[in-house]
């Protein structure tokens, strides 16, 4: 045991230089406090631990909005990126979704220079024992040297570190993820203070050597290049488009998994841990889906510096020497050498019920968790997270009410709600089928969205709110012009064009904003009889499309969001006591009182609180309204 | 501003008027679409009454002669716009004008709401707010437990079929969108339009019957039976508390079948009495004793008169094996002329758990008993209104024409070429809808379905 000294004091301290910590530590630093983020290992700050990829349906959208509201993923993965593509292109813009490839060695490098050389923050290798906790709020940390920080507020986004263990075949060991150092100390430590610990499982596939691949026998995926995910990249990164191949399991693959299924630790009983369904593996493909001859692995490039390249579709945990024999079925990898082999890693995290919508934790005051310790999975919802707890630390030292995104608002909102609503049973990960509010939420209106809030919490400077207000009169000049210009039905252009897209050609005039909402016809149509305007960007024609085209859509979830906004911002304060409310079912009492919602319109997302229980609820806030007026 | 709700608020089947309420932002404009006369009630002063007709507007139909009362806000109960229709009362126009007023965008008021509203508008004091946490707890737990014991088992059935299709089919969407790489089944437009056909046309036909206003079944259908003379006319006019079946004590005198609605704590139920059943070689009695063996076949409760003075007859033996399978309470009528202990042990042979109840149906004697008996069948849930599939009440209804707007919204949408995430929002909301009819909404089976269906993920 080291002897413990007092080392220096911070307003905010982050643990863990992740995702999730890169994002909280930025946000509390630039909101001008003095900032500690501490990893594990310097030279592993925003590690991708598993696929080589940031975006994709919903996560996407995330980075857009992290990026909106002054965060940096977007920009990082910008700049480090070697092949972007828009996928669901074919289905509507509310689920068009941005999703790169990263190399991931320039993706931690831009990372780990913009933390080093950011203001306020200090940047320190350590690992951390336990938490400085007095009178139930957060006062520091304590390093397993006895180094002694102390804090106004800390965040937890440890990651997979806490009691990681991973697990190849009969072969375990207990460290986090690529074998680095685990934290041992600092869950015990959580559950001293009264948190309950919850055991995750995930895993990552093997790594192969580039050399040994035989890429004719698959077919290529190029990317689409020219595009971005930060709203503020004005141009591409030069790294260029490097493709992603594709290659299919076969019957002597699934033959290997099935005479090996006894030699899997998830089968035998070793491993406990909860996995995500969404990300199974493989051998638990071939098991619950019996039926299917084939499945489909992706050959992805780590970087542009390596010769790894990562096997998505194959996370295993069997044993190394099945792994061999299993890959090498697969057409074009009949000679590959494993670089690194699957793994699967258990690890500990918190029950996120015991969060406020906040992130921070309910029974210690200035304690933030964000990220896997969260029990989700996934770089961009760390980093949401992230995000959010050190803005959130940062106001908690501001003494300001938290930042909280609603449902309607954002996809962090729903992440976040759903999390400390309704908690989860496994790994979280977002989904565009969790947001009910989807068309209002698209991954091309997250600057409109979120700018204003990131504005007001100080994230965004001023060059990027100045080019969101251009942006944003753009837009609205540019409908206003459209619905006062008329296209006559003897523009004879435009009437070919319609017959044309078997659309009915006009037979009278009509403003050129009615004629938009057609499916079949686009902006690029009016631009091309000259009733376009072509000085305006290509972001701001995407968006007066959409929002004229999809009005109707689109307003009807407007309607939806003001009839449950009334319930979204009635409060509830935390020493009511649920168990009074004799009209309250049981149950619900229950509930409420274990998960304490934060406003009546969280509350009805609790289940087992039926609507008659809010409707008990609002009569029992309103007798007491009234009672303290008398 | 909430939005509008609207209920029954007399009696059902009692009163000579019924009143159909409206309350929040659209009740004028609700009210205004399904009038028809002379007034323009969007802009009439407040606190005024109009004379004209109930409306249909979708098939330019006139339902019923009624006078419309404007209340509006905050100078109403609710303190929100109030509209009342007064039209005649009579269980099914009562009804048709509730239906009207719900397709016309209200919704159905849940028990309480309009005291609760009230309340949260300032209109109620604080002590009337005691007893509307009580009418909105009732809710919660009896209410809600009398509901679903009283949803037709079958109606239940079908709606989770259509629902686990709905759901395979959402699934199918949203498995598309959240995961465009993976090599999974994916429908096409057509394949979907098709599936979504098939679904509404099940739905519509079960429309088609509450339409028709026979199948509708309001509640509990008691029938009461026995041998001709024993006192059955007598106990009908016991339990509506008023003197419409003429009783005499000649044998076959109920000749035709009476129906009457009425309450019973609160349980709707549909009485019928039915003409002695007995052989016959009289056409017109012979018609009626036909059709009331009918009637016992779809009784969801028998109650079986017996003259309790006498023994059991070779008659009643033979009908009783016929409802063996029925729920049967037996009354021993006549109890001023005492109970024949005989009869009593006859009963105990034929069934051991037989519910036997002593009354006099003319003293009106032993009536609360039954009425409570019948009252504890239904809350232990051994009482259950079964049928074909037939929707019995107006929540219901207006939920499935919800349902069939939201389809044919889909296939409107996929005949102008929108795309799927669009499309998928009407089979969500109907998919939401129709848990609503079963009392399950659960998102997490969303994704339950997608995971067990498709083989998804890196």
């Amino acid at each position: 045991m080291a002897t413990e000294y007092i080392a220096d004091e911070y307003e905010v301290i982050v643990v863990g230089a992740g995702h999730a910590g890169c994002e909280a530590a930025l946000a509390a630093a630039r909101k001008g406090h003095k900032t500690l983020i501490v990893t594990v290992e310097m030279a592993n700050i925003a590690f991708m631990p598993c696929n080589p990829s940031i975006g994709g349906p919903a996560k996407g959208h995330l980075v857009r909005e992290i990026d909106a509201l002054g965060g940096e993923m977007g920009k990082v993965i910008d700049k480090s990126y070697i092949q972007i593509r828009m996928l669901n292109t074919a289905k509507g813009p509310a689920v068009h979704s941005l999703r790169a490839q990263a190399d991931k060695q320039r993706y931690q490098l831009e990372m780990t220079k913009t933390l080093q050389n950011q203001e306020n923050l200090a940047v320190k290798q350590l690992l951390v024992d336990r938490l400085i906790i007095e009178n139930n709020s957060v006062k520091g940390i304590v390093s397993q040297t006895g180094a002694v920080y102390l804090a106004k507020a800390v965040v937890l986004a440890t990651g997979t570190y806490l009691k990681g263990k991973i697990v190849i075949g009969e072969y375990s060991e207990e460290c986090g993820p690529n074998g680095q150092r685990s934290a041992k100390l600092l869950s015990d430590d959580l559950k001293q203070h009264g948190f309950k610990i919850e055991r995750f499982k995930t895993g990552t596939p093997a790594r192969v050597d580039k050399r040994t691949v035989d890429f004719s026998k698959m077919s290529q995926q190029d990317g689409d290049g020219n595009l971005f995910f930060s709203f503020m990249t004005e141009s591409d990164n030069g790294l260029g488009d490097h493709p992603c191949w594709l290659t299919y399991t076969n019957e002597n693959t699934h033959r290997i998994i099935q005479e090996n299924l006894h030699r899997s630790p998830l089968y035998s009983g070793v491993i406990e841990g909860t996995g995500p369904r969404y990300c199974p593996s493989i051998e638990d493909k071939i098991v619950r889906f019996s039926d299917k001859s084939q499945h489909q692995i992706f050959i992805e490039p780590e970087g542009l510096d390596t010769q790894e390249m990562y096997v998505q579709g194959f996370s295993s945990s069997l044993p190394e020497e099945v792994q061999l024999k299993m890959i090498r079925t697969l057409p074009g990898l009949e000679k590959v050498e494993m670089m690194r082999p699957a793994y699967a890693i258990e690890y500990d995290c918190i029950d996120p019920l015991q969060l406020k919508p906040s992130l921070e934790t309910k029974h210690v005051s200035g304690l933030f968790t964000a990220g896997q310790i969260n029990g989700t999975s996934g770089y961009e919802e760390a980093a949401a997270q992230g995000l959010i707890a050190g803005i959130n630390a940062a106001l908690f030292i501001e003494n300001k009410p938290p930042l909280v995104l609603k449902r309607y608002e954002g996809y962090i909102g729903v992440l976040i709600d759903d999390l400390v609503t309704k908690g989860t049973n496994e790994p979280y990960r977002m989904l565009t089928s969790r947001a009910e509010y989807r068309l209002l939420l698209r991954q091309d209106n997250a600057d409109l969205r979120l700018t204003e809030k990131g504005r007001e919490i100080g994230l965004v400077d001023d060059e990027r709110y100045a080019a969101f207000i251009a942006k944003k009169q753009a837009i609205e000049e540019e409908i206003e012009r459209l619905k006062h210009t008329t296209v006559s039905n003897n523009l004879q252009a435009m009437q070919e064009i319609l017959i044309s897209r078997e659309t009915a050609p006009l037979k009278q005039g009509i403003p050129a904003s009615e004629l938009l909402k057609r499916p079949q016809i686009t902006y690029q149509d009016l631009l091309q009889v000259g009733l376009g305007n072509e000085k305006i960007s290509p972001e701001v024609r995407e968006q007066v499309e959409v929002q004229i085209k999809y009005e109707g859509y689109i307003k009807m979830q407007m309607e939806q969001v003001e009839k449950i906004e009334k319930i979204e911002n009635k409060l509830l304060t935390d020493d009511l006591d649920y168990h009074e409310i004799s009209g309250l079912r049981l149950e619900a009492r229950q509930k409420l009182d274990k998960i304490r919602p934060a406003t009546v319109g969280q509350a009805s997302r609790i289940s087992g609180v039926s609507p008659a229980d809010i409707s008990v609820l609002l009569v029992y806030l309103e007798q007491q309204r009234r009672k303290g007026e008398n | 501003m909430e939005d509008t709700i609207a209920a029954v608020v007399t009696a059902a089947g009692e009163s000579s008027v019924g009143i159909i309420r409206l309350s929040g932002a659209d009740a004028l404009k609700i009210a205004s679409n399904v009038y028809h006369g002379k007034a323009d009630l969007i802009n009439a002063p407040s606190h005024t009454i109009h004379y004209g007709h109930v409306y249909d507007p979708k098939n330019d139909k006139i339902i019923d002669e009624a006078l419309f009362m404007l209340m509006r806000g905050p100078r109403s109960f609710t303190g929100e716009d109030v509209v009342e229709i007064q039209c005649h009362g009579g269980i099914l126009v009562v009804r048709n004008v509730l239906q009207l007023v719900l397709a016309n965008g209200a919704r159905l008021a849940e028990q309480g709401e309009y005291s609760k509203r009230a309340f949260l508008n300032g209109r109620l004091d604080l002590a009337q707010a005691e007893s509307i946490m009580d009418i909105v707890q009732a809710r919660s737990d009896k209410g809600i437990d009398l509901a679903l014991n009283q949803l037709n088992g079958n109606l239940s059935d079908m709606v989770r079929v259509l629902r686990q299709d709905l759901l395979e089919l959402v699934a199918f969407i949203q498995a598309d969108i959240d995961y465009p790489d993976d090599d999974i089944e994916r429908l096409s437009l057509n394949e979907m339009e098709d599936r979504v056909e098939v679904i509404k046309t099940k739905i519509e036909k079960v429309l088609l019957t509450a339409k028709k206003g026979k199948m509708i079944k309001d509640g509990l259908k008691v029938v009461i039976a026995g041998q001709p003379n024993v006192g059955k006319s007598s106990l009908m006019n016991a339990l509506l508390g008023t003197n419409r079946a003429i009783v005499t004590n000649i044998p076959g005198t109920t000749r035709d079948f009476i129906e009457e609605y009425l309450q019973i704590g609160g349980i709707p139920v549909k009485l019928i009495d039915t003409a002695g059943i007995r052989e016959t070689d009289n056409i017109v009695e012979k018609i009626g004793v036909d059709k009331a063996h009918e009637f016992l076949e779809s009784a969801d409760l028998i109650l079986y008169v017996l003259d309790g003075s006498q023994s059991l007859q070779e008659k009643d033996k033979n009908l009783l094996d016929n409802i063996a399978d029925k729920q049967v309470i037996f009354l021993l009528n006549k109890q001023d002329l005492g109970i024949s202990s005989q009869l009593k042990d006859e009963l105990n042979i034929i069934k051991k758990e037989n519910i036997v109840l002593e009354i006099s149906a003319m003293e009106e004697r032993g009536i609360t008993e039954l009425e409570q008996k019948i009252i504890d069948l239904c809350f232990a849930g051994d009482l259950t209104i079964s049928n074909t599939v037939t929707v019995s009440n107006a929540r219901h209804i207006q939920i499935l024409e919800d349902c069939l707007n939201h389809f044919q919204g889909f296939l409107n949408g996929a005949r102008l070429g929108l795309s799927v995430d669009f499309l998928v929002i009407d089979l969500q909301n109907a998919w939401e809808k129709l848990g609503k009819i079963i009392g399950e909404s659960v998102e997490e089976d969303l994704l339950n379905q997608i995971f067990s269906q498709f083989c998804l993920g890196k």
